[in-house]
């Protein structure tokens, strides 16, 4: 599945993405956020306080307890400051 | 119905009302919303980043649902992406109704809405050098539920 990162995500984990699949066990946002915190001191550094960050899944904005799927794109993110 | 556009280039007001209301005679009322980067503690410049796939069709359910609330004849928003300076604009918001309550209040909702329903995150550079991302405010989610 592909994973996205924006602004202080995409500049913590030193990279615009990873292409991971799902492991086994891990069936929503905040369990894939907890995977992914686990691959490197820049994720771990990134996830570090799950409550600081906004998800998507396939462009819509979800919640932690959402569901996820091998074949999503999902993104992480901070909260959003456009406008 | 709605324009929405994402881009880096300037966007032209007179052009962009004009196409509003083009052709139409049922039009009373179009309400704009400018937002312009301000030089707040010595601001150079901002960046403003978004997530491409999303952006749009996120700003198409936002101008969706101020559709379903007020009866506009159309509206626009465009936002910028890129880095901008002081004084340039960054987002424009149009709407257009047979009378200014339903441009005025869904003028304002939409920009309410873009704030905090958007993908968009913005980097602030200081002339000293030092940049950091702007932190979503309160009350910005504040003013989004207030609607």
């Amino acid at each position: 599945m592909q994973i996205l990162y924006f602004a202080w995500v995409r500049e913590k984990i030193g990279r615009a993405g990873d292409d991971i699949a799902l492991p086994p066990g891990v069936t929503d946002i905040a369990g894939l956020m907890r995977h992914l915190a686990a691959l490197s001191p820049g994720h771990a550094a990134a996830f570090a306080n799950p409550t600081a960050i906004r998800a998507a899944i396939n462009q819509d904005f979800a919640r932690p307890e959402d569901a996820v799927t091998n074949g999503d794109e999902v993104a992480f993110f901070p909260p959003v400051t456009g406008g | 119905m709605a324009r929405i556009a994402v881009q880096e280039a300037e966007f032209d007001v007179s052009a962009e009302t004009a196409l509003l209301t083009a052709g139409r005679r049922d039009i009373g009322a179009v309400a704009s919303f400018i937002g312009i980067c301000r030089a707040d503690d010595g601001l150079a410049a901002m960046v403003l980043e978004h997530y491409p796939a999303m952006t749009e069709r996120a700003m198409q359910k936002i101008a969706a649902e101020a559709q379903s609330r007020w009866p506009l004849t159309g509206c626009t928003l465009i936002h910028r992406v890129g880095r901008l300076e002081p004084g340039a604009p960054i987002v424009l918001v149009l709407t257009a109704s047979a009378h200014r309550q339903a441009a005025l209040e869904s003028c304002a909702f939409l920009m309410d809405w873009l704030k905090t329903k958007a993908p968009f995150w913005k980097r602030e550079e200081f002339t000293q050098g030092a940049a950091r991302w702007v932190e979503a405010r309160a009350e910005d989610d504040a003013a989004a539920q207030k609607w």
